[in-house]
């Protein structure tokens, strides 16, 4: 293809192409302190293409394609490539990864002990993860927590943390010296955001941890606390992940292992600070 | 060359691959993945001293492929549940049957939709049975499934309602309006017992069945993968039995598929260096084209040479139908599409 680069996250090695430089020229500068993929053998492949040949000129219109694709994806605008290309390395990670059981949630570590935070799209986990990495967590992904079915442990993902609306403003707001991508507006999510985790996070990518908190957020409402019985967070989460079916017997014990050795609970919290406040008192 | 085209060098002679380099692994992987191709690849490649990282992506895909045969094992096993009160040959095909009977061309083989072969007559049986048991119409629009019904060698597709998985129920393995006309009734009577209620078809049908669909039932998507087939399932049957090639032309012969059977055997030679008796090789017009279609895929996994895929897209239609009959058929496809 025209353009193209490559990086690895973590465990996974990406190949990202496309027939327009600006997409590419932003992925560069976002994960300019990432490293190589391993080897120089990239585990994943994605394409951002036109969807005929003029259409690269002509009201551009990008086609998300790669190793693994939905067949009824729409196309995207030019002006959202960054997205697109961020939503192509999800779903190779989601429909492709076979290594890890993949949860749909994120992730933070503090003294080699992870909390992993699951919950509808809205629900905050992306922004706790950004925000709490201001109290000493470090951050190991905002999208998908790789549970390694032969460990039991918690590995990173840390690729850049999609903020969404108002969590924006907030997050420019508590990491004034971090890095953030363009503002992609108008996307079938409302506008969006990136943020690159700080360098701990980058550095750290290798590092797994043992889960110890299953946390459900919900943003909004007084701070509150309730208790979630192990069989209705394994329900929860095979709703989840992507790749629980995929991984067959696997992803049964490795699902069952977890949500019978870490604490969990269901939160909501009102801002930040309590949040904070109320997932340190947790994970004590 | 193509990447598809490093891609069947790779599986007809594994030590090639000790010659990529990073970006040459990538794109045999990615290539690999586009073909449906990756497990084979993964299987053939085992051993070998290849770089960490594609150790890692093939042993992935090495599991996945086990995962999948396991679950193709189990749909059969199903499906063997639903008609055995019927007493009639439920014959597996393609995928399931290869990995079922054990055969070379199963091992990491990608497996789609359960295809079974039963004879004409159990057909209104057959589909009661399964419609009993949980399957249920994929297409329930009325111009399909009369045309299915009037049409195919299948009946129009069903998924399972509990485990979200498909059957393929075919009379016979190539549509009655194809230009050949296979024999259905030799193809039960010749079906080899798992043992288990299950059947599959006999060696012969088996590489006839796969040079059909390879080459006259559709527009050679997937191409590779099917030749691959070939290449596996004839290896193995020539091993078995020195006069198995002689057998295969006179049964090639019995479904008026002797040309094609050919055809399939030329390119599995060209592509995979099949040994292939020397009488077999003998070129025609098309073989070049065909193998330019066949390895039309580059190292990003984009399909390449849209000419040439156009033109076989073409030919498939021609090949299914009179022409009459694709006329019709297009216009009703054509109206739907500009349909409210």
């Amino acid at each position: 293809m025209r353009h193209g680069i490559v990086v690895r996250i973590g465990p996974a090695g990406f190949r990202i192409g496309s027939d327009w430089r600006v997409p590419i020229d932003q992925l560069q500068a976002l994960y300019a302190d990432y490293p190589a993929p391993e080897g120089g053998v990239a585990d994943f492949t994605v394409r951002l293409e036109a969807v005929r040949p003029w259409r690269r000129v002509v009201r551009p219109s990008v086609r998300l394609a790669g190793d693994y694709a939905l067949p009824d994806a729409l196309p995207l605008p030019l002006s959202q490539g960054l997205l697109a290309a961020e939503m192509g390395m999800n779903l190779q990670m989601a429909l492709g990864q076979r290594r890890f059981l993949l949860l749909h949630a994120s992730a933070v570590e503090r003294d080699g002990r992870a909390i992993v935070m699951t919950g509808e799209s809205g629900a905050g986990k992306s922004t706790l993860a950004a925000l709490l990495q201001r109290h000493g967590w470090r951050l190991m992904g905002d999208e998908f927590a790789l549970l390694d079915p032969a460990t039991g442990l918690v590995h990173p993902f840390p690729r850049l943390i999609s903020l969404k609306n108002d969590a924006i403003a907030v997050a420019v707001a508590s990491l004034p010296d971090a890095t953030f991508g363009p503002l992609v507006q108008g996307t079938p999510k409302g506008d969006i955001r990136h943020l690159v985790p700080d360098a701990r996070a980058i550095a750290q990518m290798d590092t797994p941890a043992a889960p110890t908190l299953l946390l459900f957020p919900r943003f909004g409402g007084g701070a509150d606390i309730r208790p979630v019985a192990a069989a209705e967070a394994f329900m929860r989460l095979t709703q989840a992940s992507t790749n629980y079916v995929t991984l067959g017997e696997r992803g049964f014990d490795a699902l069952t292992r977890f949500v019978t050795t870490v604490r969990m609970a269901a939160i909501d919290y009102p801002d930040m600070p309590t949040a904070a406040a109320m997932i340190a008192e947790l994970s004590r | 060359m193509s990447a598809a085209g490093d891609l069947a060098d790779v599986l007809a002679d594994p030590t090639r691959c000790l010659r990529l380099d990073p970006a040459g692994w990538t794109a045999l992987l990615t290539a690999a993945r586009a073909e449906r191709l990756i497990g084979s690849l993964a299987h053939r490649l085992d051993g070998l001293d290849i770089p960490l990282r594609v150790g890692a992506v093939l042993a992935d895909a090495r599991a996945d492929a086990a995962a999948g045969r396991c679950r193709a094992l189990w749909e059969a096993e199903m499906a063997r549940r639903a008609l055995n009160p019927l007493g009639c040959a439920v014959i597996l095909l393609k995928g399931t049957a290869f990995v079922a009977a054990g055969l070379d061309a199963g091992r990491g083989r990608s497996i789609g939709d359960l295809d079974i072969l039963v004879p004409r007559d159990r057909l209104d049986a057959v589909e009661a049975a399964l419609l009993t048991a949980g399957w249920e119409w994929v297409k329930p629009d009325p111009y399909d499934d009369d045309y299915y019904r009037r049409w195919m060698h299948e009946l129009p597709p069903m998924i399972h309602r509990d485990r979200d998985a498909m059957i393929d129920v075919h009379h016979t393995i190539l549509p009655p309006t194809a230009r050949i006309t296979p024999d259905p009734a030799k193809l039960v009577a010749g079906a080899e017992s798992l043992g288990s209620g299950l059947s599959v078809l006999s060696p012969e049908d088996m590489v006839v069945h796969a040079a059909l669909h390879l080459f006259a039932d559709g527009d050679l998507s997937g191409g590779l993968r099917n030749l691959w087939d070939i290449d596996r399932l004839t290896r193995e049957f020539a091993e078995r039995d020195e006069t198995f090639w002689l057998k295969l032309a006179a049964r090639a012969a019995e479904h008026e598929a002797g040309a094609v059977v050919a055809r399939a055997a030329r390119q599995s030679y060209d592509l995979f260096a099949t040994p292939v008796p020397e009488d077999w090789r003998t070129r025609d017009a098309l073989d070049a084209f065909i193998r330019r279609r066949l390895l039309a895929r580059d190292g990003w996994g984009r399909p390449t040479r849209p000419v040439t895929r156009f033109c076989f897209y073409v030919r498939s239609h021609w090949m299914r139908m009179p022409p009459m009959l694709l006329a019709r058929h297009l216009l009703v496809k054509a109206r739907r599409r500009d349909g409210p």
